[in-house]
This record gives structure tokens, C-alpha cells and sequence, in this order.
């Protein structure tokens, strides 16, 4: 058994799919600089912002529903804006009596929301770009960024499947041995499990170190210097330079707009 | 042009003081095909990590007419394809693609050279159209085609194989042994399957405890129970 994650829209022909990695990795950080660059309640900009991701999506022929489910996974970063509420000073909407009286204020509620929404927004685009994670990888050793970095990525992509395999057949194995006996009550003490669990992330951790040394060694065995090497996906073609234009173009408009 | 191995008086002792290679002397001669047998934790896989200087202990290696030695290694590298047991330690790249074309671009190949070797490569295994594929996603037999092929592409003298038919369905290993009997390359091959061995190889060496204990021609060998027997090693 295997995990997959986004790799079922990886080999889809779209003009999306068929633009310059470099090009889609330059205009997603500039969609994200763009949201983030936007004011606090200016729900116009983002109602834009999300149509802009919406008709990328049908572009790339991303199923909106998949986009919106996978996108769920910002929500509980933007938690760490819950308090902006109450700390933020403004028109008082309501009062919570705990703690001698929460007062919730106008302001921080709009801004609480914004939050929510840019990071949401953010994370779309993002995820529409993973469509094909191995261009990306290339495109940014092609924008100069650290070897070391990609290295780390490019890795990570890899075998985050195969450690997740790993975990779960160590759960699987204490499944199959976590029996119950009549009358007993399986799985001993809190304590007890504590410690189970304890000793298998400690045994997959090991696991995956001495993994990670096997790898240097077969990296080591094909003549790796410390540096990982590419070929070029791509070169820059006049349709890439006409979306790249549209986009900047559209994401200025509603940057200015949201900003008068 | 084959190349050969010469291994003479190798000794090696792991950090944590477990000595795994006690005076290994061992030739293979060019084109021939060697297999390596014996129990696990016999030293088998030490040995070929030392033959592309992956580990170094005491003695000498020369493997296609060069000693291994630092100023060497990369030479010896390009030489030596080695095929890790787990074939998920030797496809570490995003793509097939980029695993196979690991090895050539780091021989500071040109990009059409590399995306021929690749082509070549991903075809004398069969994988064709695996090249954009992701790694995870393949069977076991998948893997340990395209974990060949990626030193297939570094067009090697000599391979050097653990345990290739491991873990393998009998389909997915006969496949395998068809394509080991097509490489005409020098190779040693360190393996516990005996069938595979009688089937395969002319010259069988036989290790225990860190010590080449018998070699000699495959058939002599395997005809001799006692022999296999001392070595917990059985034909059938």
C-alpha cells in the first residue's frame, strides 16, 4: 500500500502544465506577494484574487473541489491569528465573560477573517504550481537558489512516501499484535502505550538515518560531488512571456484597485 | 574492452569495532561472471562497497587496471556500476528520468549524450516508457530494472550487484535473470539465490565470517553437499 498525494494531475497537457517551470515558481510568488500586499477587508480584491486561481484551475483542468479540499490544511496556521479579535482596539461588537470580560472588536474580526482568506488564497495558487513538482525543482536551481536547499527538497519529495510507508507498516505491526484476551482490557497502562509509541518513532527515526546513509552511499557510487546536477526542461517560449505578462498585468489592476 | 577486479589481502573493521573482511584476496577475470554466496552478515556486501571505494580498509583494490585510490576515485566510479540491495536507496531522484540520468551528468556528460545514455539504458532494461515516472509509485521488479539502468547509463565495465533477485515474484526475477545473462560485462553479484547461481554464473565464490572460504566452477561447487552444508548454504 502507498500514499499518493497531488500526482494524479501531474501529466495533464494544458497550457498551464505547458508553461516555463520558471515562469509558474516567479508568477506564484508574485500572486502570493500580491495577496499578502492587499489591505485588510478588501473583500473585492479577494473575491478577484480567488477568480484569478478559479480560472487558472480550469485551465490546468484541476478539479475546483480538489483544490478547495486540499487547501483546508492552511486553516489551522491562520489559527495563530485567533487572537487578533480581542487584541486588536476598535468598535466593540460583543463581550465574552471569561476572564473578566473578552471584548471581540470590529477591526480585529476583519482582520482575523483577512487573514484566513489571504493564507487560503495563497495556498490554492501553490498548489495549482505543484502540478509538476520535478519542473519545479529545476526552476529553482535555474533562480539561484541555494543547492543545498534544493537538495533538501528534492529529497524530501522523495522519500517522504517511503517514510510514510515505513510508519505505517510499524502501525500495522502493532496492530496485528495488540490482541485483547477476555475480560482484559487491551493495551496496558497510558504510561505503557506511551512508551510503545515512544520506541517506534525512535525506531523509525533510526531506521531513516541509517536509510539516509545507504542513499549518500549510492549517490557516492554514481560519482556525486556534493552538488546534485539537472538538465535544462525548458526554454522560455513567446507564450510564456504572454501569461506572464496577462498575470502581472491583472494582479497590478487588483493590487491598485484594493489599495485607492 | 572488460575489465577486471583484483582484490588482494583486504582487511576492514566497521566504527563500531566489528571486523567484517578478514585478508579477502579475490580476481575476476574480464567478461567473467562471478557469483558471491554465503550467509548473511558473512561480509559479502562490505566487500562490494569497497570495490568503488565507497568503504576503504586495509589492502589492495585494483579494478579496471587502476588503483583505488582518492586521485582515482572518480574513474573507478564511472567504471564500477554498483546496484544497492534496496532499490529505494538507489532511485533517490524526483523522476526514472533523472535517476538514470544521475550517474552520466555527473561524469560532466553533454545533455545529448546524457539523454541518449538514458534512452539506451531505460531500454536494455525495458523501462522505455517509465522515464517520467515517479519512483515511488513502481513494483519491486520496476526498481530493481531502473535501479541497473542507472548505472547502465554510466556505461560501466564492470557490474557489481547485491542481491538483485531479492524479494522478487518469480516473473519479475526471471526477467531479471534474462537481462543479467544479456549483459556482457564483467560482474560479480552477491546473492542467495542458488538457482539463479547455477543457473547464471561459470565461477562461484563462497564467504564466510569476513573470509572467502571456497571458490572455484559453479557446477564443482554446488555438487558438493558437504561443502554447502558447512556454509549453511543448500541447493534446493
Amino acid at each position: 500500500m502507498h500514499i499518493h498525494l497531488h500526482d494524479q494531475y501531474q501529466q495533464a497537457q494544458t497550457l498551464i502544465h505547458g508553461l516555463d517551470a520558471r515562469v509558474k515558481v516567479i508568477l506564484t510568488v508574485l500572486f502570493i506577494l500580491t495577496v499578502s500586499l492587499t489591505p485588510f477587508g478588501a473583500f473585492g480584491a479577494y473575491i478577484a484574487l480567488f477568480a484569478l486561481i478559479m480560472a487558472t484551475a480550469l485551465l490546468a483542468r484541476i478539479e475546483p473541489t480538489y483544490l478547495l479540499k486540499r487547501s483546508v490544511v492552511a486553516l489551522p496556521f491562520a489559527l495563530a491569528a485567533i487572537t487578533l479579535p480581542f487584541t486588536v482596539p476598535g468598535q466593540t461588537l460583543l463581550t465574552i465573560p471569561v476572564f473578566g470580560g473578552l471584548t471581540v472588536s470590529a477591526e480585529g474580526v476583519i482582520r482575523f477573517v483577512s487573514i484566513l482568506i489571504k493564507s487560503w488564497l495563497s495556498l490554492q495558487m501553490a498548489i495549482i504550481l505543484v502540478t509538476a513538482f520535478p519542473a519545479i525543482l529545476w526552476a529553482l536551481r535555474a533562480l539561484r537558489i541555494p543547492p543545498p536547499l534544493i537538495a533538501i527538497v528534492s529529497l524530501m519529495y522523495r522519500y517522504l512516501f517511503v517514510l510514510f510507508d515505513e510508519a505505517m507498516r510499524l502501525l500495522r505491526a502493532r496492530a496485528a499484535r495488540s490482541a485483547t484476551q477476555d475480560g482484559t482490557r487491551s493495551g496496558g497502562s497510558l504510561a505503557w502505550r506511551g512508551q510503545v509509541a515512544g520506541r517506534m518513532a525512535g525506531s523509525l527515526m533510526l531506521r531513516s538515518f541509517e536509510r539516509s546513509e545507504r542513499i549518500y552511499n549510492a549517490m557516492l557510487a554514481r560519482g556525486y560531488q556534493g552538488q546534485l546536477l539537472g538538465l535544462e526542461h525548458g526554454h522560455l517560449r513567446s507564450r510564456d512571456l504572454v501569461v506572464a505578462g496577462i498575470m502581472v498585468a491583472l494582479l497590478a489592476l487588483i493590487l491598485l484597485l484594493s489599495r485607492i | 574492452m572488460h575489465h577486471k577486479i583484483e582484490v588482494e589481502n583486504l582487511e576492514f573493521t566497521y566504527p563500531d569495532g566489528r571486523k567484517a573482511l578478514h585478508g579477502v584476496t579475490l580476481v575476476v577475470q574480464p567478461g567473467e561472471k562471478v557469483a558471491l554466496v554465503g550467509p548473511n552478515g558473512a561480509g559479502k556486501s562490505t566487500l562490494l562497497l569497497h570495490l568503488n571505494g565507497i568503504l576503504r580498509g586495509q589492502g589492495t583494490i585494483r579494478v579496471a587496471h587502476l588503483d583505488l585510490a582518492d586521485g582515482n576515485l572518480g574513474k573507478i566510479r564511472a567504471a564500477v556500476g554498483l546496484v544497492f540491495q534496496n532499490p529505494d536507496d538507489q532511485l533517490f531522484s524526483p523522476t526514472v528520468f533523472d535517476d538514470v540520468a544521475f550517474g552520466p551528468l555527473h561524469m560532466g556528460l553533454t545533455e545529448a549524450t546524457v539523454r541518449t545514455r538514458v534512452q539506451t539504458a531505460l531500454a536494455a532494461v525495458g523501462m522505455q516508457d517509465y522515464r517520467d515516472r515517479i519512483s515511488h509509485h513502481l513494483s519491486i521488479g520496476e526498481k530493481k530494472r531502473i535501479a541497473i539502468a542507472t548505472v547502465l547509463s554510466m556505461e560501466p565495465e564492470i557490474l557489481v550487484l547485491d542481491e538483485p533477485t531479492a524479494g522478487l515474484d518469480p516473473r519479475a526475477r526471471r526477467t531479471l535473470i534474462n537481462l543479467l545473462r544479456q549483459l556482457d560485462m564483467t560482474m560479480l553479484v552477491s546473492t542467495h539465490d542458488m538457482r539463479m547461481v547455477a543457473e547464471l554464473f561459470e565461477r562461484t565464490v563462497i564467504m564466510e565470517d569476513g573470509r572467502i572460504v571456497a571458490s572455484g566452477e559453479t557446477a564443482t561447487l554446488l555438487a558438493d553437499p558437504v561443502l554447502l552444508a558447512r556454509h549453511g548454504l543448500e541447493m534446493f
